[in-house]
């Protein structure tokens, strides 16, 4: 079946077969194996990205549902060689030990600050606790998060001061 | 790697769209959503359907609105947004208690409301919370649409009452002045299934309750609902000795079976203590209810309905 999935704001076509995983098919199929693949069950959340701005598990999408839609990987967050303030977060506290799980929960944490800019802990623990960390980093997670948030405060802050 | 079988692949552009694909695929073809259930079981063989019909398209089944005194929430309304949507949530907080534990955040932004019932697993939440609102389902096929009350909708596990050329539409849940409602549950980790759970939901005329509904999930209770403690219930006054006793013949209902998630008299004590907590949570939010000083826990409970949880994702 031929599918056209925007990926990262570029359009991408493909012959692909039904039963094609979304993961597979941006790992395979575009080479961005940014997208991490995990535990293939829908639990661990390493192969979150968005579909039209929303954070989904993409072991568990087909890629045919994901045509004529778009998807956001981490490859996406930086824009204009700058890295996204979810990425400089966890860069300033260091929010990765092995980084499996990182692209998931950037993503998830992009969206979440997307829609609550000012996310209480209470927030951002409910909102990665469909993904697991298997370095057990949540604390160092949590605060590259809340550090995002900030830094994005200040950015705005200082735009509106202009 | 995990891969389901091949398939053939369909996307439906409008119900009877739907329904045509499946008359013409036949028993073999599954309709799906969210995906959510049927593509891990598709990947385990558990499911192996020869077509999928996608229904992800049909925007009509999305909406949730309220239709004369009735609730209307489509079966295509994802988990995430009958969680947000304030119109559901402060007429039946019990959306609120149940969405809020089911699957986790990112799972809820993909599984549907519809997939859920359908999905008919006996530890389903969903199914308990409609069956103690004594919720209708309306289900498509090819002679046009049908009602069906949910406590008639599962005909046991992974069965329901929607058949192979038919599609489930929409739900609906009678809306009545004076009605309170909450959910409560136990799980051992965030997105696992219930060790048990329970919804409760009561309408209070005159100081009595008029109608009550127990809903439980994961105690091998039939239909998902406990009517014998439903009718100890009716035309007495709410009040904690009632709940009790409302608690113990609906924990007496359920046959609960050992698995991993624990022994069966843990199950029945849990199935006891959580109508029991519900009922009494149900109670505090009935309209008007909360402001009673004899009440206890009150309106500023973050529980209760209509309090801090606007921005919470």
């Amino acid at each position: 079946m031929r599918i056209t999935v925007t990926v990262n704001g570029q359009p991408h076509t493909r012959e692909v077969e039904p039963r094609l995983l979304l993961v597979h098919f941006l790992r395979d199929e575009l080479s961005l194996t940014g997208t991490h693949w995990g535990c293939d069950t829908s639990n661990c959340g390493v192969c979150t990205v968005q579909l039209d701005g929303v954070p989904v598990k993409s072991c568990t999408v087909l890629a045919v549902m994901a045509d004529g839609h778009e998807v956001t990987t981490v490859e996406g967050l930086e824009r204009d060689g700058e890295l996204d303030a979810v990425q400089k977060g966890f860069v300033e506290c260091h929010g990765l030990q092995c980084g499996f799980c990182t692209p998931g929960m950037l993503l998830t944490a992009r969206a979440l600050l997307d829609r609550v800019p000012d996310p209480d802990e209470g927030q951002i623990r409910e909102a990665i606790s469909g993904q697991l960390c298997r370095c057990t980093g949540y604390e160092n997670i949590v605060r590259s998060i809340r550090w995002a948030a900030e830094a994005s405060q200040k950015v705005a802050e200082s735009e509106a001061r202009q | 790697m995990q891969v389901p079988a091949k398939f053939e692949y369909e996307r439906a552009d409008s119900v009877p769209h739907a329904i045509e694909l499946l008359e013409r695929y036949g028993p073999d073809a599954r309709i799906v959503a969210g995906g959510h259930s049927l593509i891990p079981m598709m990947k385990l063989r558990l499911a192996q359907p020869e077509a999928l019909i996608d229904i992800n398209g049909l925007a009509e089944l999305g909406r949730i609105a309220v239709e004369g005194d009735e609730l209307a929430i489509g079966a295509l309304v994802r988990h995430a947004e009958l969680l947000d949507s304030t119109t559901a949530t402060n007429l039946f907080p019990i959306f609120r208690d149940a969405e809020r534990v089911i699957a986790d955040p990112i799972v809820r932004n993909r599984g549907t409301v519809g997939g859920s019932l359908c999905q008919g697993d006996p530890s389903e939440d969903l199914s308990a919370v409609f069956s103690a609102l004594r919720a209708t389902a309306v289900i498509q096929g090819p002679g046009g649409t049908r009602t069906v009350p949910l406590r008639e909708f599962h005909r046991g596990p992974y069965e329901t009452a929607v058949a192979e050329n038919e599609l489930l539409i929409q739900l609906r849940v009678p809306i009545a002045p004076g009605t309170g409602s909450a959910y409560e549950k136990v799980e051992r980790r965030v997105g696992d299934w219930p060790v048990a759970a329970t919804g409760a939901v009561i309408t209070v005329r005159d100081g009595v309750i008029a109608q009550a509904g127990i809903g439980l999930t994961a105690v091998g209770a039939e239909h998902f609902c406990a009517p014998e403690a439903e009718e100890f219930l009716r035309g007495k006054a709410p009040g904690e000795e009632t709940f009790a006793e409302a608690a113990r013949i609906a924990a007496e209902h359920c046959e609960p079976h050992a698995d991993q998630r624990g022994p069966a008299d843990f199950k029945r004590h849990l199935a006891g203590e959580l109508t029991k907590r519900a009922l009494t949570r149900a109670n505090l939010n009935v309209a008007g209810s909360a402001t009673d000083p004899n009440v206890a826990g009150s309106a500023t409970d973050p529980n209760v309905a209509g309090s801090a949880t606007e921005g919470r994702i």
